[in-house]
């Protein structure tokens, strides 16, 4: 049996555990605890080692979806997920530009472990006071060539949408190293 | 007993405050990366200071401090090479050239500037050797840690936001392919200057530092201000090695096709769940 990972990460409230949930065959598997910062109180509980969620693609691969903890303080995880993986979503919360500086310093952590494909992925723009996609990437400093994907990660079919094009990033990428 | 550590463990700030407050007569000295600083103080007050690798002599500090022409410290160097500096000192004084005031002055920035830059040391070994004092030709100030210390808080909080933005040096810049960008056109200083003259995806921003001999903070600095004008991105540094995603697994050795085959597998997966 051949298993691959992706890891979805971001700040913390950005919605990578109801991403992993909206994919994962199994009852994803977190490690979640009540907040006691009242500065991080906007949700009752986060996570605080990692999410875990399953994908089996037939019988000889499996896909595993490691969501990382999204407070600063269990950073020291962020490394040890980081290994092997396929390639890496970096999930923003439209809603919440102040999160914005913290996501792109994610993003340079994770490219800076291992320089796999990545996307990102603009959560909650069904609410209404989402950013524009075009105001995230000049918020986040995009380069164009980076994939920004509209999402809405209680809605598995937004949630696939983003999960392929990251596929598609890596098979676009194997086409352009030499075999 | 020598206090000894780390300032991974012990940072400069805490050190400072510990020989303020316990106003100690002693000397530190400071080894990392590759760079050793040894810094003197009595009862508490900063009084010496010195760069383990630049010229510490009085007359190379008036020269940088813009009181002695260049041609006033090549004579100084070539006919009193071995003249201390208290004698030097009392000798351009004497001759009117400079006051006591000049002097200290300009040691006093020279001793807090060698100060300020361990405040972007992260990582270094330090030892406080209590009750050494400074070699007895040197001239000495006093300065009060005080302020030093809230400078240092404000530069640690300072390249703690760097750092966020940039995490690591190891990257590489290029020019953006921003139309209308014209780097002629826009004012630089002579360090930013410096450092866009070594863009290039092969260098890394560490090399870059190196070869303009400046410290993490300046770089980080420096790299901010050209990322948020536009002027630059950060880059994979050409030539770095590649870990494509599958042959990091080292246990699972696969051809390229075989890559290919397993990414279109979880492709079909994914579009039918």
């Amino acid at each position: 049996m051949q298993t691959v990972k992706m890891v979805i990460t971001g700040p913390f409230n950005a919605g990578k555990t109801e991403f992993i949930r909206s994919v994962s065959e199994i009852n994803v598997v977190s490690t979640e605890r009540k907040i006691t910062t009242a500065s991080e109180r906007i949700k009752e509980t986060t996570t605080v080692a990692m999410d875990f969620g399953r994908i089996t693609v037939d019988e000889e691969l499996v896909l595993y979806l490691f969501g990382t903890p999204g407070q600063k303080r269990f950073d020291f995880m962020w490394e040890i997920l980081s290994e092997g993986m396929l390639g890496f979503v970096v999930m923003v919360d439209s809603t919440r530009p102040e999160t914005f500086r913290e996501a792109r310093s994610i993003l340079e952590t994770f490219r800076a472990y291992a320089p796999t494909p990545y996307v990102v992925a603009a959560n909650k723009q069904d609410l209404e006071d989402a950013w524009e996609l075009d105001d995230m990437r000049i918020a986040l400093r995009l380069d164009s060539k980076v994939k920004l994907i509209r999402c809405v990660a209680t809605n598995k079919e937004s949630v696939k949408t983003v999960l392929l094009e990251l596929l598609y990033s890596i098979l676009a990428e194997m086409d352009e190293t030499p075999a | 007993m020598a206090l000894k550590g780390n300032l991974r463990d012990f940072t400069i700030t805490q050190l400072l405050n510990l020989i303020n407050l316990a106003h100690k007569t002693g000397s530190l000295v400071i080894e990392g990366g590759g760079e050793s600083i040894q810094v003197y103080f009595r009862d508490g007050k900063l009084a010496y200071a010195q760069d383990g690798t630049g010229d510490n002599s009085l007359a190379t500090i008036l020269y940088k401090a813009k009181k002695l022409s260049a041609a006033q410290h090549q004579i100084i160097q070539q006919r009193a090479g071995n003249i201390s500096d208290k004698e030097l000192g009392l000798l351009l004084i004497n001759a009117s050239y400079l006051t006591q005031q000049d002097i200290l002055t300009s040691l006093q920035q020279h001793f807090v500037g060698i100060v300020k830059r361990l405040f972007t040391w992260a990582d270094g070994l330090f030892q406080f050797e209590n009750n050494v004092r400074p070699p007895e030709d040197k001239i000495t100030v006093r300065v009060s840690l005080e302020n030093l210390i809230i400078e240092g808080t404000r530069r640690m909080r300072e390249m703690e936001q760097l750092q966020d933005e940039i995490p690591s040096l190891d990257m590489a810049l290029k020019f953006t392919d921003r139309p209308g960008a014209n780097l002629r056109s826009i004012k630089l200083s002579v360090d930013e200057w410096k450092v866009a003259s070594y863009i290039n995806p092969k260098n890394t921003m560490r090399q870059i530092a190196r070869a303009t001999k400046l410290n993490d903070l300046e770089i980080r600095k420096i790299v901010y201000g050209l990322l948020q004008a536009g002027l630059v991105e950060i880059v994979r540094p050409e030539g770095a090695p590649v870990i494509t995603p599958l042959t990091r697994q080292a246990t699972q050795p696969a051809a390229k096709h075989e890559q290919v085959s397993l990414i279109n597998r979880l492709i079909r997966r994914i579009r039918s769940l």
